[in-house]
């Protein structure tokens, strides 16, 4: 909701773009190898994931614009990579705030300093701000340019029905209503997802108690970009506050409402406006300040049984939606983008097995169950449900007022991009390791000189070696082979000897690892990756 | 701990109990509990030290 008098994208900062639905009908491409339903953030970063592998899409987005509202401001560090994959990540490190410090109060008083793990060796920050209408913004600038994606504006997919090679999509827009046709689709059509309902499907999981406004107002606040957390303040007794700085001196305020609190009351604009004065007050801000937008959310923990329903896939909110304790909804779903998006292209391309298609739920429904386990760590402390929780939650307060270990129980352990390990296209991880990433991990970065180790790695799978040998014997198609010395950084981040080999996917994640790496063991790791196809040397 | 080690601290617990009053008395052994933990240093002890409080909480009643 924006100030009485302002329109919806009324922005203080913010002009947000007008697109036409399209006018040429005869220009309009049908069939299409992928439909994309949803021009959010994760469909746009869908688009580009496949564009990257050279494969068509078609995607459409209701409105004539941007998701209103700043909505999602935190990226981790994983999505930073997936930007960088997907040829759109300069905008995004021009314009965010890194950070990596969290500071959490109980009653006034600092409790609690964290770190979040960081050093020379990464290529980016743990964590940066920036208003959602940007990342769109910044992914729709690359997605314009390319010339592999059609998006349509303006246009509501109505009906998908399957046919015997794809599915046929219904689409009205201002001018009338078609069809088109498409090998798959991905529904990224958001938290109210349309084609969720005309499959029948529907999220399972859990409500939680706690509601939150988020209102973001401007203000020339003097203080560094650090997460700040205030449990039990004076202003709001009993709740919870966070505060995010974002650019454009844009300042972010999520505050909790107490358990009896009317929410049509609570979103009045005078309520608003009462309420955040008082955070202002309790923070010792006593400028001026404007009121830019306000929401509301509660915690939920929902997720589809299967994110695959023939051949249609849910990326993003319309697969699961998550509690923003630890900022994963816009980041989850950027991964569920990246990682269907080579999958499809590779096997549209015959170049992987149909099979590769059936990692792709128990890889991201995985990472989202985790995202809930840790959630639910988070909600019990920043909003405890019963009385015990809330009883020993206190005495952590209490207690860190003068010792600050308890305080690390404040903790909100932000994200941790999850490991495939159950993955039916990840090889066992080989124990002989005493270190390093598991197979199914994200590689670890490097720094290797003045760049970094995933400065080094191709555009298809990698493998890192540690021996020249070794090396030579490897001549797999779209597999890049990196040779690194024993004695690097690099090495020792991955606990490698001399004979240890990691293979790496597209999206990042380690395929597979042998402490002693034989040519035969990596051509089988590299099939069992790509759902048993063979690849023969074209040469 | 000798026995009058044990009955200086039970004493030390009931006065703490009554200086802070009824409507605190739970926060202060909760903060206890957690500050024991700490210092005892082992989870799986302190776990079972859990249930051998609980052990007939209801003949309490
Ligand atoms: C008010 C609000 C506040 C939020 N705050 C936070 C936060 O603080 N932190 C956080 O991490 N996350 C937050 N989120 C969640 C975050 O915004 C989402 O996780 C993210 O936008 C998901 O992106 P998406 O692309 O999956 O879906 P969306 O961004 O919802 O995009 C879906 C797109 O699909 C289009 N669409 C829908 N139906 C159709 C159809 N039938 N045909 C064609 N197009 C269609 C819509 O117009 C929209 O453009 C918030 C969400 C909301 C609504």
């Amino acid at each position: 909701m924006r100030p009485a008098g302002r329109g919806d994208t009324d922005s203080l900062y913010f002009t947000y773009p007008h697109f036409d639905a399209p006018a040429d009908r005869d220009a309009l491409s049908n069939p299409a190898p992928i439909a994309i339903v949803g021009a959010g953030p994760i469909g746009m970063t869908a688009a580009l994931g496949l564009a990257r592998e050279g494969v068509r899409s078609v995607m459409f987005g209701a409105k004539p614009t941007f998701n209103e509202g700043s909505r999602a401001i935190c990226i981790a560090r994983s999505s930073l990579y997936i930007f960088e994959r997907i040829g759109a990540v300069a905008p995004f490190l021009e314009k965010a705030l890194g950070w990596t410090t969290g500071r959490s109060f109980y009653r006034g008083s600092q409790i609690l300093e964290f770190e979040m793990p960081d050093s020379a060796q990464e290529k980016y920050r743990p964590m940066y701000n920036l208003q959602q209408q940007y990342i769109e913004q910044f992914l729709w600038d690359a997605v314009k340019r390319n010339p592999l994606i059609e998006t349509r504006w303006q246009s509501t997919v109505e009906a998908a029905e399957d046919t015997p090679g794809g599915v046929r999509l219904k689409v009205q827009d201002p001018h009338g209503s078609y069809t088109i046709d498409a090998a798959y689709v991905l529904a990224a059509d958001g938290a109210r997802s349309q084609i969720r309902k005309m499959r029948g499907l529907r999220l399972k999981g859990e409500n939680y108690e706690g509601r939150y406004v988020i209102a973001d107002v401007q203000m020339p606040h003097d203080y560094p970009t650090i997460r700040r957390a205030l449990f039990d303040p004076d202003c709001r007794r009993g709740a919870t506050i966070l505060i995010h700085k974002q650019p454009d001196n844009i300042w972010r305020i999520d505050y909790q409402l107490a358990d009896g609190e009317d929410e049509a009351h609570a979103m009045n604009e005078g309520t608003v406006r009462a309420s955040v004065t008082a955070v202002l007050t309790e923070i010792g801000y006593d400028g001026e300040w404007e009121l830019e937008w306000w929401s509301i959310y509660s915690a939920n923990t929902l997720a589809l049984d299967d994110y695959r329903d023939g051949r249609i896939f849910f990326i993003g909110d319309s697969a699961h939606i998550v509690p923003i304790f630890g900022v994963r909804g816009l980041n989850n779903g950027l991964a569920d983008a990246h990682n269907i998006a080579w999958k499809l292209a590779w096997v549209m391309q015959g170049k992987a097995g149909e099979a590769l298609l059936d990692s792709y739920t128990p890889e991201r429904r995985g990472a989202t169950l985790d995202v809930f386990a840790n959630a639910t760590k988070s909600a019990r402390f920043m909003t405890p449900p019963t009385r015990g929780w809330q009883v020993m939650r206190d005495a952590a307060l209490n207690l860190a007022l003068s010792h600050p270990f308890a305080g690390h129980l404040a903790n909100p352990r932000q994200m941790t991009p999850y490991t495939y390990a159950d993955s039916p296209i990840v090889v066992e991880d080989d124990a002989s390791f005493s270190g390093g990433a598991p197979a199914g991990a994200i590689l670890p970065d490097a720094l290797i000189g003045d760049a970094h180790l995933s400065d080094h790695l191709g555009d298809a799978f990698s493998l890192i070696v540690f021996d020249q040998a070794l090396a030579k014997a490897i001549d797999l198609p779209d597999v890049a082979v990196i040779v690194l010395d024993t004695g690097s950084k690099a090495a020792k981040i991955l606990s490698a000897g001399p004979s240890s080999a990691y293979l790496v996917r597209p999206d990042l994640h380690i395929a597979a690892r042998w402490f002693e790496a034989t040519p035969e063991a990596i051509k089988s790791g590299l099939t069992h990756a790509i759902a048993g196809v063979e690849r023969h040397d074209p040469k | 701990m000798t026995p009058s080690d044990l009955e200086r601290v039970y004493g030390a617990l009931a006065e703490h109990i009554d200086a802070v009053g009824p409507a605190k008395s739970e926060l202060f052994l909760s903060k206890l509990a957690l500050l024991t933990a700490r210092e005892i240093g082992d989870a799986r002890r302190v776990l079972t030290l859990l249930d051998e409080a609980r052990l007939n909480i209801d003949a309490a009643d």
